[in-house]
């Protein structure tokens, strides 16, 4: 084969949350440079929480990212609360995984509709696709209306959630509210239906780099999205007060940016993680349709992200049903609603403490990590965002990919490393702080 | 006629403003029907860079990159619109003003702060003028559509003028300070129904401070409540801390 010489350089990489760029220089047939650059504004969240209140911190916080706001708060909460030694009600923790479930399966929705399968159709955005394929655009754009229209009834809204906060609820569903999200989530099965039915039809690229996958994993039968000790299919678990020693964030020698990685080289997190350390505790439903699409563990591809995410919204919404109608059968305790006042009635005691949350949200598992002092002020703080633990096994796979798919033009190869940045489904609005940013040209 | 050619453009935000627009479901269609977005990055590989109609902006400029990208696309847009309170009043990035610049990056990024160039934090209309405004944090909904109706026309729209309180009374809400606690819905711009209040929650005054309050009606219900000075304005500072610098 010719000496090829490639150089691609992707600014303002589109159809991701956030800015990133992919630069990728091929020189004499050899790989030079192959990196994802982020170059989002940063923000400074885990600064400007110094100072703040405890029970502040999940509304601020829950404004790291508009379309995973619901996981953040929950994460945050999670940490708020085991700082101050809060063990939330069994009605509680229902409640938050019917939240986590409602944010899922609409994150999941955006991505493989809106953010995934122009790529697969051919077009460069949905845009085009309302004319060519309505009824697809049509479909998807009702089904994140329902996870919207179920997220206003359960707290409020979707984006940035209002009744949710540490303790419990200040709102809690009506049985009226209840009906009407159990409606919505029937009336969603046709739908999924046609979703999973389009997926079949979908071919992704073929690609495996063996990687260490990292999930929540736990002893019972459910499949983990709120709680339990994070494992790895390398065969680490570890309680979540220990995630530094997951994240072990490290500075390469050739730039002052840091790098996550456990056992191997990288590591990868999200939806094809979750189903390769706990497919087995997948709802039957969503095991058939991981069976028809021929997803299973241990999966390779990272392009099958989005196929993973697939099987995980039939999963979530067979699990959201039956999680309202247990919640009908019990019926809801609504002593448990809360008065919200960020405690200014010092009707929660408040000591010095350090909590972690540890929450699985769209994207990978996600930490929160608090210190407070004995007024329950943040002294501070420390977020870990999926994709900030997922950029270094990007680049890993953009390094094996780029010299397979050398022989092919320089559009073919730019479009297979935008497509496989984006079947991470990148947040990077989310950078609190982004473990790996290097930037050139400066 | 031919239809305006809207663009969305993000500075330093959660883009969850954006998402609403995803959120309309399929009204989004007959929205799309009336106008022809042109840059769109969250959800769209398309780019634009011709004159624009309707420039839709979201979050805070933060650092001189996006000072000289948002004076650009002023330039080239006939409307300019911010778009959530990133925007309008700088919002939950506005916190940052209140450490010192260097103090808080070395914090968050340790030894390689270097890289992190950043300001203080400056709402759109604190560095280009603004058209049109949609407050809220979120954006309301309703609130959007009205506003792209009245670009559409050409017509002004007004954001109301009057406390969160005004809609607060409408819902039938029973008052936070009644249930003991503090909640800046006196003193916040109205538009957003209550929002925040409907749900059980205070309002944390995302909309922006209304331009004449009742300063002493306010003053009359912390003494009644015998609620400290310091605790309401630390509240303030979670969205309205950009107010302490200098309008354009």
């Amino acid at each position: 084969m010719k000496k090829k010489n490639v150089n691609i350089n992707v600014e303002y990489l589109t159809r991701v949350e956030g800015h990133g760029n992919i630069v990728v220089n091929v020189k004499d047939g050899r790989l030079e440079t192959c990196r994802l650059d982020i170059v989002e504004a940063p923000r400074f969240f885990e600064g400007m929480l110094r100072g703040r209140s405890i029970f502040e911190a999940q509304h601020i916080t829950s404004r790291i990212c508009g379309i995973c706001s619901c996981g953040h708060t929950l994460a945050s909460i999670q940490a708020a609360e085991d700082a101050l030694g809060i063990t939330p009600t069994a009605q509680t923790i229902k409640l938050r995984k019917l939240l986590l479930h409602y944010e899922t399966l609409d994150s999941h929705i955006l991505h493989i509709y809106l953010l995934v399968a122009p790529d697969l159709l051919g077009v460069k955005s949905f845009v085009p696709l309302i004319t060519s394929h309505e009824q697809v655009v049509r479909r998807a754009l009702r089904m994140k209306k329902t996870c919207n229209d179920l997220c206003d009834i359960l707290v409020g809204r979707h984006v940035h959630p209002i009744s949710a906060i540490v303790g419990g609820f200040t709102k809690l569903p009506r049985p009226k509210d209840l009906d009407a999200m159990l409606d919505l989530l029937k009336g969603m099965g046709p739908d999924m239906e046609a979703t999973v039915e389009l997926a079949k039809t979908l071919k992704f690229p073929e690609f495996e780099r063996d990687t260490e996958y990292i999930a929540l994993v736990n002893d019972s039968n459910e499949y983990p999205f709120l709680t339990g000790d994070v494992g790895s299919t390398d065969g680490v678990r570890m309680n979540k007060k220990d995630y530094k020693k997951i994240t072990n964030e490290f500075v390469v020698p050739h730039s002052s940016a840091k790098h996550a990685k456990l056992s191997r080289e990288s590591y990868a997190v999200g939806a094809l993680a979750r189903l390769n350390l706990n497919y087995d505790k997948l709802h039957p439903k969503a095991k058939e349709v991981a069976a028809a699409i021929g997803l299973k563990p241990k999966c390779i591809n990272p392009y099958l992200n989005t196929a993973a995410q697939l099987v995980e919204n039939v999963h979530c919404l067979e699990d959201a049903i039956a999680i309202i109608e247990d919640l009908k059968n019990t019926g809801i305790n609504y002593y448990e609603e809360i008065v919200v006042g960020l405690n200014e009635q010092f009707k929660i005691s408040v000591k010095a403490g350090n909590g972690v949350g540890a929450v699985e949200v769209p994207r990978g598992i996600l930490f929160h990590n608090y210190q407070i002092d004995d007024k329950g002020i943040i002294t501070d703080a420390n977020c870990i965002i999926p994709t900030s633990q997922n950029t270094n096994n990007i680049e890993h796979d953009m390094k094996k990919l780029v010299p397979e798919i050398l022989d092919r033009s320089e559009e073919e190869i730019t479009l297979s490393l935008e497509m496989l940045v984006r079947s991470y489904d990148p947040c990077i609005s989310c950078s609190t702080h982004f473990l790996d940013v290097r930037f050139v040209n400066r | 006629m031919e239809k305006a050619k809207v663009a969305f453009f993000d500075f330093a935000c959660c883009e969850g403003c954006q998402l609403q627009v995803a959120n309309m479901g399929e009204a989004l269609i007959n929205v799309l029907g009336a106008i022809d977005v042109v840059e769109f990055r969250e959800v769209m590989s398309e780019k634009w860079d011709r004159d624009i109609d309707v420039a839709i902006i979201e979050g805070s400029i933060t650092n001189p990159h996006a000072v000289e990208r948002v004076k650009q696309i002023r330039d080239k847009s006939k409307i300019l619109i911010a778009y959530g309170s990133c925007a309008t009043i700088g919002g939950v990035n506005g916190m940052k003003n209140g450490f010192p610049l260097d103090e808080i990056r070395r914090y968050v990024y340790g030894e390689s702060y270097q890289f992190f160039p950043t300001e203080n934090t400056k709402s759109v209309p604190q560095v280009v003028r603004v058209d049109y405004f949609v407050n809220g944090c979120p954006v309301y909904i309703p609130e959007f559509v009205a506003v792209l109706k009245a670009v559409l026309q050409g017509i002004p729209y007004y954001v109301p003028d009057y406390p969160v309180c005004v809609e607060c009374k409408l819902n039938e809400n029973v008052c936070m300070y009644d249930r003991g606690v503090t909640c800046l819905g006196p003193v916040t711009k109205a538009g957003c129904n209550s929002w925040c209040v409907n749900n059980g929650n205070i309002c944390y005054g995302c909309r922006g401070v209304i331009s004449n309050p009742n300063e002493k009606g306010a003053q009359d219900v912390l003494a009644k409540y015998k609620i400290p000075l310091g605790l309401i304005l630390n509240k303030m500072n979670m969205y309205n801390k950009c107010r302490e610098l200098e309008q354009k």
